[in-house]
């Protein structure tokens, strides 16, 4: 699968707090916390941000809480994907889980705002504004599977067991 | 010939019915027990009621706890309370927990004695590494992930490589868990240890109370661990003795296992630890902080909310007035009552300070203690995060219950020698 789409840069260590504060958690509905993405860290992301976009960060990207409303916030504030240096491994589960995917990328370099195509399944990554390209990690073969499978319950539905 | 294998893999491999389990491998396990709070239950119960099961796979294996904004906060609260009460009704989970019944999740598991070692949960709260404590191996995950353990009963996790932590020397006088973990995570960064076990050891742990081991296991996670975990011994046990009837399975690690990394921390030589805004890992001794002023103090959580936790805090406060706002929450129902019977409860009301009900409240800037912009606070929680504790304007400081005394004594951080 591409996908492409705008860069909206982030740093090192963007926690599940930043992403979704936890006063928003009262409710799960994920339409409600997209509106509240990134609401202290960058007010008005959810305005600003446009179906398809892409987030690009350092390390260590959705570290802290195990809560799923993190990477529900994005999906639902219109980003189609994440690609970071790292990532923190619940968060990880999370968004391949809800259908948001992830690529693993310690080598990329990307601006805000430049024009960016990932292919999920080799893992390129190239920079259309800048006529570069980077190589993602491959994802792992179970990652696919779920991500095939149209995320884990898809997945445990289709199979009848894990 | 055997391979040799870390008390991590070992659990796993039990689990998984294999003989022999390395880091890297994908395996598909049974759960012993499944965890949802009052945040993260509501989606997994949505997840779960897609799977198209009726039935949860074990109504005894799971347990559901109202902690985070409990008493009820507001009126969407309230409706994802009743939510989590109607299905554990509905279903027969008979292991849900509300204030009065219970308290903060990660107290409240180990005091019923809901995990004994050997087992293998699934929590959906980042914390619930707190249970490698009990020699257990225990993880946090999200909503999605529980909502198909409540249905399937079985979860897939990749095995994670092992970084042993050996803790040597008799800690000081005010040296608990927290101090131990912090210079930890100090060492390691809040990455360090991401997709990785922490396994604790070292002869420093038979000095240390199964509160101040929680403490420990609790904040693995900050360092990005999957796992925080240690071997049951004779105080594991004499703590599961009168709590828990079933009988434990108590894993070793080969002496020939393999670690990715071995960190020796003589804690006899540490000063109590203080993790400056806004992050965990930015960590220095009480003594190289420098002059804080201080607008409130928190002890509680399921980091320091236990008795010890309040033990230690009330023996500083003891004829003594805060100088900050000072709010105590005692972790559990149990907690409470035992500090209610050692006059704990009543030292804290003296110096001060309200003591409100068992919640995780003001850990995550929830409620019953919310911080405005430009106030500082130190907090026996686990994360100071931008905007944790409330206003992205506000600070907050991480230490241990010694530490959060003296400096609501005083008004500043301080350690306990000061006062």
């Amino acid at each position: 699968m591409i996908l492409e789409g705008t860069a909206w840069k982030f740093g090192d260590n963007v926690d599940t707090d930043l992403i979704i504060p936890a006063r928003f958690l009262n409710v799960s509905d994920a339409e409600e916390l997209g509106h509240h993405c990134f609401e202290d860290l960058r007010p008005g992301f959810e305005g600003l941000v446009k179906s398809g976009d892409i987030i690009v960060a350092g390390k260590n990207f959705g570290c802290g809480s195990s809560r799923e409303h993190a990477p529900l916030a994005i999906k639902a504030a219109g980003i189609n994907l994440v690609i970071a240096a790292s990532f923190a491994r619940i968060f990880y589960r999370n968004s391949f889980n809800i259908g948001l995917p992830l690529l693993e990328c310690p080598e990329g370099s990307f601006d805000q705002g430049e024009r960016l195509k990932a292919n999920l399944k080799t893992g390129e990554i190239t920079d259309v504004s800048k006529e570069k390209s980077f190589q993602a990690k491959p994802l792992p073969d179970f990652m696919n599977a779920i991500l095939d499978a149209g995320g884990l319950v898809a997945l445990v539905k289709a199979k009848g067991i894990l | 010939m055997k391979r040799p294998m870390t008390i991590t893999e070992k659990i796993i491999a039990a689990h998984a019915g294999a003989e022999y389990v390395a880091p890297g491998d994908i395996v598909k396990v049974p759960v012993d027990t499944a965890l949802a709070n009052d945040i993260t239950a509501p989606l997994a119960i949505r997840v779960f009621r897609e799977t198209g099961r009726e039935m949860v796979f074990d109504p005894d294996r799971i347990v559901l706890v109202a902690d985070h904004f409990v008493p009820n906060k507001d009126i969407a609260s309230a409706q994802q309370v009743k939510t989590v009460r109607e299905f554990a009704a509905k279903l027969g989970i008979r292991h849900y927990y509300e204030p009065g019944r219970g308290g903060v999740e990660h107290v409240i598991l180990p005091e019923k004695g809901l995990v004994t070692p050997g087992e293998l949960i699934i929590g959906a709260d980042s914390h619930t590494c707190t249970y490698g404590a009990l020699g257990a191996f225990s993880t946090g995950v999200g909503s999605t992930d529980l909502g198909v353990v409540m249905a399937t009963g079985r979860t897939w996790l990749k095995v994670p490589a092992t970084i042993k932590v050996n803790y040597t020397g008799r800690p000081g006088a005010w040296i608990g868990g927290k101090d131990l973990i912090l210079y930890t995570i100090g060492i390691l960064g809040v990455e360090g240890a991401n997709y990785r076990a922490l396994e604790f050891g070292g002869p420093a742990l038979k000095h240390l109370s199964m509160d101040n081991r929680f403490t420990i296991c609790n904040m693995a996670v900050e360092a990005g661990a999957k796992n925080g975990i240690m071997e049951a011994d004779e105080i594991t046990l004499a703590y599961l003795k009168d709590r828990s009837s079933k009988s434990p399975m108590v894993f070793r690690s080969d002496p020939e296992a393999l670690y990715e990394r071995i960190l020796n921390i003589d804690a006899a030589s540490l000063e109590p630890q203080v993790a400056l805004p806004h992050s965990p890992d930015r960590v220095k001794a009480v003594s190289q902080v420098g002059r804080v002023n201080l607008d409130q103090v928190f002890i509680g959580s399921c980091t320091n909310g236990r008795l010890g936790d309040l033990e230690i805090a009330a023996s500083l406060l003891t004829g003594r007035k805060a100088s900050t706002r000072l709010i105590v929450l005692p972790g559990s129902s149990e907690v409470y009552l035992d500090a209610i019977k050692k006059g704990i409860i009543e030292t804290f009301v003296k110096a001060g300070a309200v003591v409100g009900p068992p919640s995780c409240g003001p850990c995550l800037g929830g409620h019953l203690g919310i911080l405005a912009d430009g106030e500082k606070a130190l907090s026996t929680t686990n994360r100071n995060f931008l905007g944790r504790m409330g206003h992205p304007g506000s600070e907050v400081y991480l230490a241990g219950p010694a530490v959060a005394a003296a400096s609501a004594v005083l008004g500043r951080i301080a350690g306990p020698e000061e006062i």
